[in-house]
């Protein structure tokens, strides 16, 4: 079972999310240039690296929300979930790995009372 | 020492060194590379191959699965390439001169609702129409075929019925891959194990060796059959492949009595029962939801897939579970698989069995070895070539896959 550090609500037992795949695809932006091929690699074609992969998680049984996490598909081990709408975060903002725990990570400012509470992408 | 140790049994195979070159390599020993090479061999003549796999032979999803055979599938293309695949395992084990324990005991796919049954009886139509042996089971009938089952409507998915495929069945998927890599090996493939394939080497367009870690291997064909791992290799050499690898689990209980005579699979709930040869319930679910290469999955999917079982076999209750393990299964978004050239020349790409490899091997190796030798697909795979992701020709196969992924 993974240990799923929500980016709103903290840690959580797997079994409260549900998975939803690959992150950071955009709908195209202009769909009628997108020739069959284009469709293709939008609708089916999905990185399967076997290594760190940024996919979406959704917390079904808590704030129910849609986040992001980067997590290695070997080790199952999370480098850092973050909220929806952010970047993936780069490399040098990971922890060390074999740090253990994941970690969060909060792309803008620090976090205050407020940006828990609004604002959400 | 007091005794003598007994005379090791002869090797079914020899263990090579890899040559410098081929007329084609197959890049995994499974058993769909090990298909593959056999039909290339004896149906096409070509026997200066090799199989280049990672670990040992077939120590992958070949030694994973839950050994179940059928071909009950819905849509033509499927029912064709998968009824030709039953056909095939008719008469291997008297081709490969090998007793694989195949043993047609039926398979049942059970309804819990009435979507589920209109879904079930629907296919049944399919499989007559397509000459697939196919019934429809009342739950009267269920219970006939196997008693230990509940058809009680006190449960949380009452049983409502089942489609039945006498013909389907399992067989012991160990020995099938011996049988399969001593005919190879008597051919003249060489099987070359702890040979991992780091690379490719290109002449423009065109492949023409692999980089191992043996060394260099030139081949005038590369073929590739790694299933979980197919995406890893597609990527050395230059292309993508539409397919996610997600661990699934199954496990066995302790030996038992017979007390199961047939396999019974119920995508609603779940869960998929067989008792083997030696007397293991042996029992399979759904993927682990996410994308994952570590051969292991949650003990929480293990969990539901059990209290599945036991309100379906209340039998089963005092069972004690001995074992349980992962495999890496590459999955396609319509849950059919892809036999295909690639858009590497003389590059063949074999992969997205997902759940359900195990009972397409023969058919699998049959269609991949035409496609190799003759550079074209057989009638049988050319519907599952990969440009159906663009053609949108895609053959949804998520109700007959049974496992939900």
């Amino acid at each position: 079972m993974l240990l799923i550090d929500c980016p709103h609500c903290g840690p959580r037992n797997e079994t409260e999310f549900h998975y939803g795949g690959q992150a950071h695809i955009a709908y195209p932006e202009d769909p009628h240039s997108l020739d069959d091929r284009g469709w293709a690699e939008y609708l089916f074609y999905r990185d399967n690296p076997k290594g760190l992969f940024a996919e979406r998680w959704q917390h079904g049984g808590g704030c129910r929300k849609w986040f992001n996490a980067l997590r290695d598909t070997h080790t199952y081990e999370f480098a850092a979930t973050y909220p929806a709408g952010s970047p993936r975060p780069e490399a040098g903002d990971l922890p060390d790995p074999g740090h253990g725990n994941s970690t969060r990570t909060t792309p803008s400012s620090p976090a205050s009372p407020n940006t828990d509470h609004g604002g959400h992408q | 020492m007091a005794e003598k140790l007994p005379e090791h049994p002869d090797f079914l195979w020899r263990n090579p060194d890899p040559k410098p070159s081929y007329d084609a390599v197959i890049v995994g020993g499974g058993g769909h590379g090990l298909a593959t090479a056999y039909y290339l061999a004896s149906r096409h003549g070509m026997t200066n191959i090799a199989i280049l796999e990672r670990g040992w032979l077939a120590g992958g999803n070949m030694a994973r699965n839950t050994t179940i055979i059928r071909s009950n599938y819905l849509w033509d293309e499927s029912a064709a390439i998968y009824e030709h695949s039953l056909k095939l395992w008719e008469g291997l084990p008297e081709e490969l001169e090998y007793d694989f324990l195949f043993s047609q005991r039926g398979v049942m796919n059970l309804a819990h609702t009435l979507q589920d049954v209109r879904e079930s009886q629907r296919r049944v139509n399919a499989n007559v129409l397509n000459g697939v042996d196919a019934e429809w089971l009342d739950p009267q009938q269920v219970k006939e075929a196997c008693p230990i089952i509940n058809i009680g409507d006190d449960i949380r998915y009452p049983v409502m019925g089942a489609t039945y495929q006498p013909r389907a069945g399992i067989a012991k998927h160990d020995h099938v891959a011996w049988a399969f890599a001593r005919k190879c090996d008597e051919m003249g493939v060489d099987i070359i194990q702890n040979c991992e394939v780091t690379g490719f080497v290109k002449d423009g367009e065109r492949v023409v060796g692999v980089e191992t870690s043996r060394g260099r291997i030139n081949a005038g064909k590369v073929a590739l059959a790694a299933a979980g791992h197919s995406s890893v290799l597609a990527e050395l050499a230059g292309f993508r492949l539409p397919i996610s690898s997600h661990p699934l689990q199954a496990l066995v209980s302790e030996l038992f009595e017979p007390v199961h005579p047939t396999v019974v699979m119920s995508n609603h709930v779940h869960v998929y029962v067989s008792q083997a040869h030696k007397g293991e319930l042996v029992m399979g679910a759904g993927i682990d939801s996410y994308n994952g290469y570590g051969q292991r999955g949650a003990f929480h999917v293990v969990e539901e897939q059990l209290a599945a079982a036991v309100e379906l076999f209340p039998i089963f209750a005092r069972a004690h579970l001995l074992r349980t393990w992962g495999g890496i299964v590459d999955t396609t978004f319509d849950a059919s698989p892809i036999v295909s050239t690639t858009p590497i020349d003389q590059m063949y790409v074999n992969c997205g069995w997902g759940t359900g490899g195990f009972k397409g091997t023969p058919a699998s190796g049959y269609t991949f070895a035409h496609t190799i030798a003759t550079d074209e697909a057989h009638p049988l795979n050319a519907p599952f070539a990969l440009d159906r992701f663009e053609t949108g020709h895609l053959i949804d196969e998520h109700g007959a896959a049974a496992v939900a992924h």
